[in-house]
């Protein structure tokens, strides 16, 4: 593809080639006729070049200006302006320098006086194209489906209407001529009544408009008059008359139309423009308070902002914004165009009589109507207005505003400072979240290392011998839980295991749950019996737990020699017993009590230990109240019966099948609802 | 969710406690019991209404076994569900605590009969 320079340089050129053949074939022409020799196919030629000309400048200006992402009235104007400046100055010198030749026989050279013509017909037309481009543009400013259609046949008619310039040399020769003609200046008013671009201008640029398109004018008019009245004080006739092409003669009219149309709105306008600016603004501040939403902004930029633009919507002589904390008092006070003195004295000149409350859902509510309009009884400043800031029912600022004049705030102004405030609130109340929202997420990556570490001491590998089958798992409920279960192989035929839970729940769980890990992992190598095993246990962990801490927990010390199970219950859910031999399920309910319930020598009193003899088919089933809490719909608990119910119909498959199947049942059982506690089981099989 | 209740009669201060007492509300129960142990030496708890503890609950009453003791304050759990119950059985603190089925009973031992 060219580049867009590269075509316009193209387009440049070729509109100089046409204009130089156009003139070539008059010259030609010319000479033909005064030695009396037919050459009306120079005539042909020349007319030809004159339509090439025109699509040239056409396509040219249509790439120039049609195509431009910007748009700026006030420079396409200027543009145009320039346009034809550049094309009365020629012309003008071109006039200037017949009226100097005027009685010099080569200022009555017909090739002289035809060189004229064509300069100015050349730059007439790319005067009129640059016009007939930028007022398209300005038509098709807010564009509809049926404008743009009513365009293109404008457009089209316009520039084919050139063909007609063949057939009929005069404009008005035939019906059909006129016909074409008629309709275009009919399309030209109605295509005339799209000036939306109006509304758009402030008061300064309405006044330059009207400057730049009354010159604009000027020059239609001047430039009319020239090809009009070519050469009539000297006898001359151009070879042909190039306002006799339609597109020619259609585009002075089009432009002339807009013009004047463009002119009158625009004057009509002026008075009205201040409030369309006032509008305007009050939009441009609203986006600002919008944006400072999305991008977050810090507070002080939003109230920084929503003071600004306060103040230039209502006019106000001087504002302040009181930014307050936590209880509402205030921390902080913006200002404007006054000091701390003067906002004292402002308020105390206020007339507690000509205070006007302004309805609010959120200050009724707090009694204290602390939004209203009132008089002030100040040298300066005659009212105010205040409206608080509030996320929530929190206030967290408040704006006031005030003016020179008595009730200087109308409803509509008190509406959109209203508006505004709304705007401020929520910006900040989102800045606030933002920032909350990051710190959770710190916390939340702190919890899922926390969740790692723990997971790291769950043990995945299980102690086990050729006698037993041992099969466990756990799940906090939360990221971290204070439930706890490990196994230990003390000899070749003594295996140590122990399910445990820690009172509470999550993170300070858990923290608990790791120390309970390293006491079990330091004292199982010392080769206790359960009860001294139990008994050290509380004495290490009295003083690592805090006062209201406390951990439960089963241990048992599996002898596959003696084939016996010897365990300790302190304070843990009592393990679930299944005998092979009697085919029977029970819970082992020793008595016991909870590891840091007493931290001092009497604990060992409590401590019971006992002794099962076991035998092939036996089972275990250690697990934390997780399981025998676990709530269905109706808020109606798992419970032991349901437990002791499940192992005495399971108790004929493996470990592992057991501890699927459990979890399979708690998770059946609790339908939808979400488990609220840690869950931990561990089953031992005698093979 | 847990409202506790406190009420004196003549020298015996009872703590009423009435829903479910959780690792959260057991903040309130510690506040409570800590108040009275420091002013009555004879206190009650009625659990009539205690639907449920969670063992968070459960370290609150552990945690003033030893302050009982040293000061001589006679503290009774009254009025047990039978579910609950089962939760200070198991634990063990049935051992530690007086815990008595009704009120009257729970007077006798706080007035030493």
């Amino acid at each position: 593809m060219p580049s867009h320079k590269n075509i316009l340089r193209f387009l440049a050129f070729l509109g100089i080639f046409f204009w130089l053949s156009m003139m070539g074939s008059g010259y030609l022409y010319r000479f033909g006729q005064s030695y009396s020799t037919s050459s009306e196919t120079y005539l042909f030629f020349a007319k030809s070049f004159l339509i090439a000309l025109i699509l040239a400048i056409y396509f040219f200006y249509k790439r120039k200006i049609g195509n431009q992402e910007s748009f700026d009235i006030i420079d396409l104007l200027w543009k145009v302006f320039v346009t034809g400046l550049i094309a009365t100055v020629v012309s003008l010198l071109s006039n200037f320098l017949l009226t100097v030749l005027k009685e010099n026989e080569h200022g009555r050279n017909p090739y002289f006086l035809d060189l004229l013509y064509h300069i100015n017909v050349g730059l007439i037309i790319t005067f009129l194209i640059a016009a007939f481009t930028v007022w398209k543009r300005l038509i098709l400013y807010q564009k509809s489906k049926w404008l743009i259609r009513i365009w293109n046949v404008f457009e089209y008619g316009l520039l084919g209407s050139s063909l007609l310039f063949f057939t009929a040399y005069e404009i008005f020769s035939g019906v059909f001529s006129t016909l074409i003609w008629g309709m275009l200046v009919v399309m030209s008013f109605v295509l005339s009544v799209n000036l939306k671009w109006v509304a758009y201008l402030n008061f300064k640029q309405k006044w330059k408009s009207i400057l730049l398109i009354i010159l604009i004018g000027l020059y239609i008019g001047y430039f009319y008059s020239i090809l009009n009245n070519y050469g009539e004080d000297y006898g001359f006739t151009p070879i042909f008359d190039a306002l006799g092409v339609i597109t020619i003669h259609g585009l002075y009219v089009f432009i002339l139309i807009y013009s004047i149309f463009s002119v009158l709105v625009i004057l009509f306008n002026l008075p009205t423009s201040s409030v369309f600016e006032q509008k305007l603004v009050e939009v441009i501040n609203f986006q600002k308070l919008s944006q400072a939403r999305n991008t977050g902004q810090n507070e002080n930029q939003v109230f920084d902002i929503l003071l600004e633009s306060s103040v230039s919507v209502v006019i106000a002589n001087a504002a302040w914004i009181d930014i307050k904390d936590e209880d509402e008092n205030v921390k902080k006070t913006l200002f404007y165009k006054l000091n701390k003195h003067e906002k004292e004295e402002a308020l105390k000149s206020l007339k507690s009589n000509k205070i006007k409350n302004i309805q609010s859902s959120v200050a009724s509510r707090n009694k204290v109507n602390s939004r209203f309009t009132a008089e002030l009884k100040h040298e300066l400043f005659k009212s105010i207005l205040v409206i608080p800031l509030y996320i929530g029912d929190k206030q967290i600022a408040s704006l006031a505003l005030v003016k020179d004049v008595k009730d200087g705030f109308s409803k509509e102004m008190i509406e959109i400072i209203r508006t505004f405030v709304n705007q401020a609130s929520v910006s900040i109340e989102n800045y606030r979240l933002m920032k909350e929202a990051i710190v959770n997420e710190r916390y939340k990556e702190e919890l899922k290392i926390a969740k790692r570490v723990q997971d790291s001491l769950i043990p995945t590998i299980l102690a086990t011998n050729e006698d037993l089958q041992i099969s466990a798992f756990s799940k906090p409920a939360a990221e971290v839980g204070g439930d706890y279960f490990d196994t230990f192989k003390m000899d070749k035929d003594r295996i140590a295991i122990i399910v445990g839970d820690v009172s509470g729940k999550g993170t300070s769980a858990a923290f608990h749950m790791s120390q309970m890990k390293g006491v079990f992992q330091s004292l199982v190598q010392l080769n206790l019996s359960a009860k001294e095993f139990i008994i050290k246990a509380n004495n290490a962990l009295s003083s690592c737990l805090d006062r209201t801490s406390f951990i439960t927990t089963t241990y048992f010390i599996i002898d596959s020699k003696k084939r016996i199970f010897e365990f300790s219950r302190a304070g843990h859910c009592p393990t679930l017993y299944y005998s092979a031999k009697e085919k029977k399920v029970k819970y082992l309910e020793d008595n016991g009590l909870g590891l840091g319930i007493l931290r001092d020598d009497q604990f060992d009193s409590f401590v019971e230990v006992n002794e099962i003899k076991y035998q092939q088919g036996d089972i275990l089933f250690l697990y934390t109240d997780g399981i025998t809490e676990a709530k269905n719909s109706q808020n109606e608990e798992y419970g032991y019966e349901r437990l002791k119910q499940f192992l005495n119909k399971n108790a004929f498959y493996s470990a592992d099948y057991i501890k699927d199947e459990i979890l399979k049942t708690i998770h059946d059982f609790c339908g939808s609802s979400n488990l609220e506690d840690d869950i931990t089981t561990l089953i031992v099989k005698v093979k | 969710m847990v409202e506790i209740k406190n009420s004196l009669v003549k020298d015996i201060f009872t703590i009423h406690v009435i829903g479910e007492v959780d690792a959260s509300s057991s903040i309130h129960l510690d506040e409570s019991i800590g108040e009275a142990t420091s002013k009555y030496s004879k206190i009650m708890v009625n659990c009539e209404q205690l639907e449920y503890i969670s063992s968070a609950g459960l370290g609150v009453f552990m945690s003033y076994i030893n302050d009982l003791e040293e000061k001589g304050i006679k503290l009774v759990i009254y009025g047990l569900s039978d579910k609950v119950r089962h939760v200070f059985q198991i634990l063990g603190l049935d051992q530690l605590l007086k815990i008595t089925e009704n009120e009257e009973e729970a007077k006798g031992i706080v007035n030493g009969v």
